[in-house]
C-alpha cells in the first residue's frame, strides 16, 4: 500500500467519522426534551470534533513512521542471507544498498551492480512488511481515536470551543511559517557560508579583485574568490545603468499620468505599464540577448568603441531598466498622490504653471517617497537573475565601459551551482556566500526604503 | 521711457500686458508644454518598448508554430509485403510498426524519391511522424500514400527566412515541392535535440504540476496567515516578527529561494532533484507572502459593521471570520493569489538552482519525476546553437505570455466582477 492510498484512506475514514459524529449529535439534539439537556454546540461541530480526533493522531503517526521506517527497512534487509555477500564496510556497500533501495521503491529500473540485484528481493520484502504494519497501525489509530471521540459526544460536550481552539492553532502555525522560512533562508545561507569561509578567507572574498574560482588553490595560495568585480558588475548594471533608464522614464510617466493625462488615457496606460512588470524575466533576458545586445554591439563598433562585446553591460542594464519602469512609476505615483492637495492648490493659486508646481512643490515634497521607491527598485534590480544570466556574460571585468562584458553576483551564483556539483567544493559553497551578501544587501535596502517611506507618510498625516 | 526706480516698481502694479511680461509668460508656457511633452514621451517610450518586445517575439514566434514539409511517397504494400490495416489498430500498433522496421521503410522511400543523400533533406526523427499518421489512419498502409514530412532544421530556417548558403541552394533546387504546414508536434511533444522535433507539452505539463503544488501549499497557508494577522493577532513581539518576515520575504530576490530549496529540500531532506515537488515547494514559499499581503488588504477592506453585526447576534469570533469576513474577502484574496501564481509561473532562477534544467524528453508523470517548466525550457532553448531553436524559443515565449495574460485577465475580471466597494 503506497503512502498516497494510505492518506486517501485516512481522510476517507475521517469523512465517515465526521458523518457519524454529526449523526449522533443530531440524534441527541432532537431527543433533547428540556433546555437543560440541549446541545452545547451545533451537530456540525461534533462531526468535526470526531473527524479531527480520527485524522490528526493518525497523520502524526504516519509522519513519524515515514521518518523511522527507512532505517528499520534497511536493518531488516541486512539480516537477509543475501546481505552476507555484501562488502563489509565503506563506500561500495553504501552504493549497492542505495541502488537496491531505489530499485525496490521503483525509482530505478535496472541495476549496475549484480550484488544490488540480489538485494532487491529482501528490500522489497522488508518494504512491504513495514508498509503493511504502518498502514494497519495508522488505520487502527484512526478507528480507535475516532471511536473514543464518538463515545465522548454528550449534550454538554463543548465541541465548538475545542474545534475553535484547533483552528486557532492552525492559524498561528500558518503565520509562523513566514518566520520559519526567513530563519531557514538565513540559517542555510549562514551555515554554508561558514563552511566556505573555513576554506577561503573572508577578507580575500570581500576585498579580492580577481574572480576566477577554482576548486583547488593555486601555487601561491590564491583561490580566485575575490568578489569585488562581481559587486561592481552588479552595481554597474543594476544600480547605475538600469536606474539611468528607469528613474527618468518611471518618474515622468508617473507625473504625466497623475497630473496631465485625461482619465481615459490613464485608464489605458496604467495597466499597459503594469504589463511591463508582469513579463517574465526570462523573456526580457531572451529579448536582451537576441535583439538588444547585437544591435548595441553593432552600434558600438560603428562608432569605433574598442572592446565592444556581444554580451554587454548596457544591454542587460537597459532591458532591466525597462523592467523596473512600472515599479518606479507606481512608487512615484503613490508618493505624489500622498502630497496634500493644499500644497498643490496653493502653488497653482499663486500663478505657477502646472509644470512649475510639479517641479518646485510636488516633487520636492514627494522626494522621500520617491527615494524610498528608487531604493526598492535598486534592491529588485540587483537581485534580478535571468536578464543578466542571459545578456551580461561571465567575464569578471572591472570596467566602466558599458559596451564591455561584466558579470554579476546572481550570474555567478547560477554559474557556480549549475555545473558539476560536489557539495563540499569551495566553488559551490561560494554561491551561498554570494547569496548571503545579496540577501543582506537587499534586506538593508528594503529596511531603509520602508523606513524612509513610512517617516514621510507620517509627516503628512 | 525712463528706467523705473525700485520704489517706482514697488508702487506700480504688474504690467501684465507689457512686452517683458508677455515674453516671460510665453517662456513659461513653452516650458510647460515641453514638460508635458516630455511626460508623454516617457510614457509612450515605455509602452513602445513593450510593443517592440511583443512584436519581436510574435514575428519570430509564429514561425515556430509552422514547419516546412516535403512530400514523400511511400509504397506500403511493396515495402511491408502486404501488411493489413488491422495490425496497427489499438494498443500494439506502435510495437508492430517497430518490428516492421518502419524507420528503414521510410529511409528506403526517401532514397527512391530523393536519391542517396535525400536523408539529409529530412528531419532525423521524421519517421515517427509517419508512425503517428499510421496510428491515426491505419488504412493507409494498404496503398501507396503521400505523406508530408518535416524537413531538416537548416532547410527549415532557409525556407522560412535566410539560412546558410548550402541550405539556401537546396531550397532553390527543391522549389515548389516545399510547403508549410502547422506544427502539431510542437504542442504535443517534449524537448529534443533536433529543433524540428521539439515540443512544449513536456515543459507545460511540468509547469502545471508545479503550479498545482504551489497553489495547494501557498493558498491555504497564505489565507490562514492573513486571517490570523488581520483578525486575531495580539500586538506583541511575535506578531511584529511575523509581519517583518512576511514583508521581507516578499522582497527577497527569487534566486535566494532557490538557494534555500537547494540547501534544505535537496541536501537536508534528500528530496529528488529536478522534481516538480521541490519546485512547487520552493515557489510556494515565494508566493505565500504575496498571498498574505493581498489577503490582508482584502480582509482589511471588509467593514467592521459586518463583524459587529455577526458578533451581536451571537457568533463566536471564529464564526465571524469564517462565515462572514472570509467569504466577503475571497474575491480580493483570489485576485492576489492569481497574480502571485502568475509571477510563480514566469519564475526561472530558483528552479535552475534545484536542478529543473535537465534535458527532459518525456513529460513528467508524477510529482517526483524529473520535470522542467516552461520558463526554464525557454532558457535552455535560448542557449542552443542551432538556429532552428530561435523561433521555437519565441514560440514557447508566446505560449507562456498567453498563459500569463489569461491569468491576469482572469484576476482583473474577478476584481471587477466580485469586489464590493463598501
Amino acid at each position: 500500500m503506497t503512502s498516497t492510498t494510505l492518506l486517501l484512506l485516512v481522510f476517507g475514514m475521517g469523512a465517515i467519522a465526521w458523518f457519524f459524529g454529526r449523526l449522533k449529535a443530531a440524534g441527541l439534539r432532537s431527543a433533547a426534551s428540556s433546555p437543560k439537556r440541549a446541545l452545547h454546540s451545533l451537530p456540525n461541530y461534533h462531526g468535526w470534533y470526531v473527524a479531527l480526533w480520527a485524522i490528526i493522531p493518525a497523520l502524526l503517526f504516519v509522519t513519524v513512521w515515514n521518518i523511522v521506517s527507512p532505517s528499520l527497512i534497511t536493518e531488516a534487509a541486512l539480516t537477509s542471507p543475501a546481505a552476507q555477500q555484501l562488502p563489509q564496510e565503506g563506500f561500495a556497500r553504501g552504493t549497492i544498498l542505495s541502488e537496491a533501495r531505489s530499485i525496490a521503491y521503483g525509482n530505478q529500473s535496472n541495476a549496475f551492480n549484480p550484488l544490488s540485484r540480489t538485494m532487491v528481493g529482501p528490500y522489497e520484502e522488508a518494504i512491504s512488511y513495514y508498509q503493511t504494519i504502518g498502514a494497519l497501525a495508522a488505520l487502527l489509530l484512526v478507528f480507535a481515536c475516532g471511536a473514543f471521540a464518538w463515545l465522548r459526544i454528550k449534550p454538554d460536550l463543548r465541541a465548538r470551543t475545542k474545534i475553535e481552539r484547533v483552528t486557532m492553532m492552525a492559524l498561528l502555525i500558518a503565520s509562523l511559517i513566514a518566520i520559519v522560512t526567513t530563519v531557514g533562508i538565513f540559517l542555510s545561507l549562514v551555515f554554508e557560508t561558514a563552511r566556505f569561509f573555513s576554506m577561503v578567507s573572508p577578507i580575500d572574498f570581500l576585498f579580492g579583485t580577481e574572480w576566477n574560482p577554482k576548486a583547488v588553490a593555486g601555487p601561491r595560495g590564491e583561490t580566485g574568490f575575490g568578489a569585488i568585480p562581481l559587486f561592481w558588475g552588479t552595481v554597474f548594471i543594476g544600480a547605475i545603468i538600469a536606474m539611468i533608464v528607469a528613474i527618468p522614464l518611471g518618474l515622468m510617466s508617473a507625473v504625466y499620468l497623475t497630473q496631465y493625462a485625461p482619465p481615459r488615457f490613464r485608464a489605458w496606460m496604467k495597466p499597459i505599464l503594469e504589463v511591463l512588470a508582469g513579463v517574465p524575466t526570462v523573456v526580457y533576458g531572451y529579448f536582451a540577448a537576441l535583439t538588444v545586445a547585437p544591435a548595441l554591439r553593432d552600434f558600438a563598433v560603428s562608432i569605433g568603441i574598442a572592446g565592444a562585446s556581444s554580451e554587454s553591460a548596457l544591454a542587460a542594464g537597459l532591458v532591466m531598466g525597462i523592467m523596473i519602469i512600472p515599479f518606479v512609476s507606481s512608487m512615484a505615483d503613490d508618493s505624489i498622490a500622498a502630497v496634500p492637495s493644499a500644497m498643490r492648490d496653493g502653488s497653482l493659486a499663486m500663478g505657477a504653471t502646472k509644470s512649475e508646481t510639479i517641479k518646485k512643490v510636488l516633487i520636492p515634497a514627494a522626494l522621500p517617497g520617491v527615494v524610498g521607491g528608487v531604493l526598492l527598485a535598486v534592491s529588485r534590480a540587483i537581485g534580478e537573475t535571468m536578464i543578466v544570466v542571459m545578456a551580461a556574460g561571465l567575464a569578471a571585468n572591472m570596467t566602466a565601459n558599458p559596451f564591455s562584458s561584466v558579470t554579476t553576483v546572481t550570474t555567478q551564483i547560477v554559474k557556480l551551482l549549475t555545473g558539476d556539483q560536489e557539495f563540499d567544493s569551495p566553488k559551490t559553497l561560494a554561491a551561498f556566500a554570494l547569496g548571503l551578501v545579496l540577501f543582506i544587501v537587499t534586506l538593508l535596502l528594503n529596511l531603509i526604503a520602508l523606513r524612509v517611506v513610512k517617516k514621510y507618510r507620517e509627516a503628512y498625516e | 521711457m525712463n528706467s523705473p526706480t525700485i520704489t517706482d516698481m514697488e508702487r506700480r502694479p504688474t504690467e501684465w500686458q507689457g512686452v517683458e511680461m508677455q515674453k516671460r509668460i510665453k517662456r513659461r508656457y513653452a516650458s510647460e508644454r515641453r514638460f508635458k511633452a516630455l511626460g508623454l514621451a516617457a510614457i509612450l517610450m515605455s509602452a513602445g518598448f513593450l510593443a517592440f518586445l511583443l512584436i519581436v517575439m510574435m514575428s519570430n514566434g509564429f514561425r515556430g508554430f509552422t514547419q516546412t514539409e516535403l512530400p514523400l511517397e511511400i509504397d506500403f504494400p511493396a515495402a511491408t509485403g502486404g501488411a493489413s490495416a488491422s495490425q496497427f489498430e489499438g494498443q500494439n500498433g506502435l510495437a508492430n510498426m517497430q518490428s516492421m522496421g518502419l524507420q528503414d521503410i521510410v529511409n528506403n522511400s526517401i532514397e527512391i524519391q530523393y536519391g542517396a543523400d535525400g536523408k539529409d533533406l529530412f528531419s532525423s526523427g521524421g519517421w515517427t511522424a509517419v508512425g503517428s499518421e499510421i496510428l491515426n489512419n491505419p488504412d493507409m498502409v494498404e496503398q501507396k500514400t503521400i505523406i508530408y514530412l518535416p524537413v531538416d532544421a537548416a532547410l527549415d530556417v532557409a525556407y522560412k527566412s535566410d539560412g546558410n548558403e548550402e541550405a539556401e541552394a537546396r531550397v532553390e533546387q527543391l522549389g515548389d515541392q516545399l510547403s508549410t504546414g502547422f506544427n502539431w508536434n510542437f504542442l504535443i511533444s517534449s524537448d529534443a535535440t533536433d529543433p524540428m522535433q521539439v515540443g512544449i507539452w513536456g515543459a507545460l505539463k511540468g509547469s502545471l504540476i508545479t503550479m498545482f503544488i504551489t497553489l495547494l501549499l501557498a493558498f491555504p497557508v497564505g489565507v490562514l496567515a492573513a486571517l490570523y494577522l488581520e483578525e486575531y493577532a495580539p500586538k506583541n513581539r511575535i506578531t511584529d516578527l511575523i509581519e517583518v518576515s512576511i514583508n521581507n520575504l516578499a522582497a527577497v530576490p527569487s534566486i535566494i529561494f532557490g538557494l534555500l530549496g537547494l540547501a534544505v529540500f535537496l541536501n537536508l531532506f534528500g528530496l529528488p532533484r529536478s522534481a516538480a515537488l521541490v519546485g512547487g515547494l520552493t515557489l510556494a514559499l515565494m508566493t505565500m507572502p504575496v498571498i498574505v499581503i493581498s489577503g490582508r488588504n482584502a480582509v482589511k477592506s471588509v467593514p467592521p459593521s459586518i463583524r459587529e453585526a455577526a458578533l451581536g447576534i451571537g457568533a463566536s469570533p471564529l464564526q465571524v471570520v469564517f462565515h462572514h469576513v472570509l467569504p466577503l474577502a475571497l474575491p480580493g484574496i483570489l485576485t492576489g493569489t492569481i497574480i502571485g501564481m502568475a509571477r510563480a509561473l514566469g519564475e526561472t532562477a530558483p528552479l535552475l538552482m534545484i536542478g529543473m534544467r535537465a534535458f527532459i524528453a518525456t513529460p513528467p508523470d508524477g510529482v517526483t519525476a524529473p520535470a522542467t517548466v516552461l520558463p526554464v525550457q525557454i532558457f535552455l532553448w535560448s542557449d542552443e546553437v542551432n538556429r532552428g531553436f530561435v523561433e521555437k524559443t519565441s514560440a514557447a515565449i508566446i505560449v507562456l505570455l498567453l498563459f500569463l495574460l489569461t491569468m491576469n485577465a482572469l484576476a482583473i475580471y474577478l476584481r471587477n466582477r466580485f469586489e464590493t466597494r463598501w
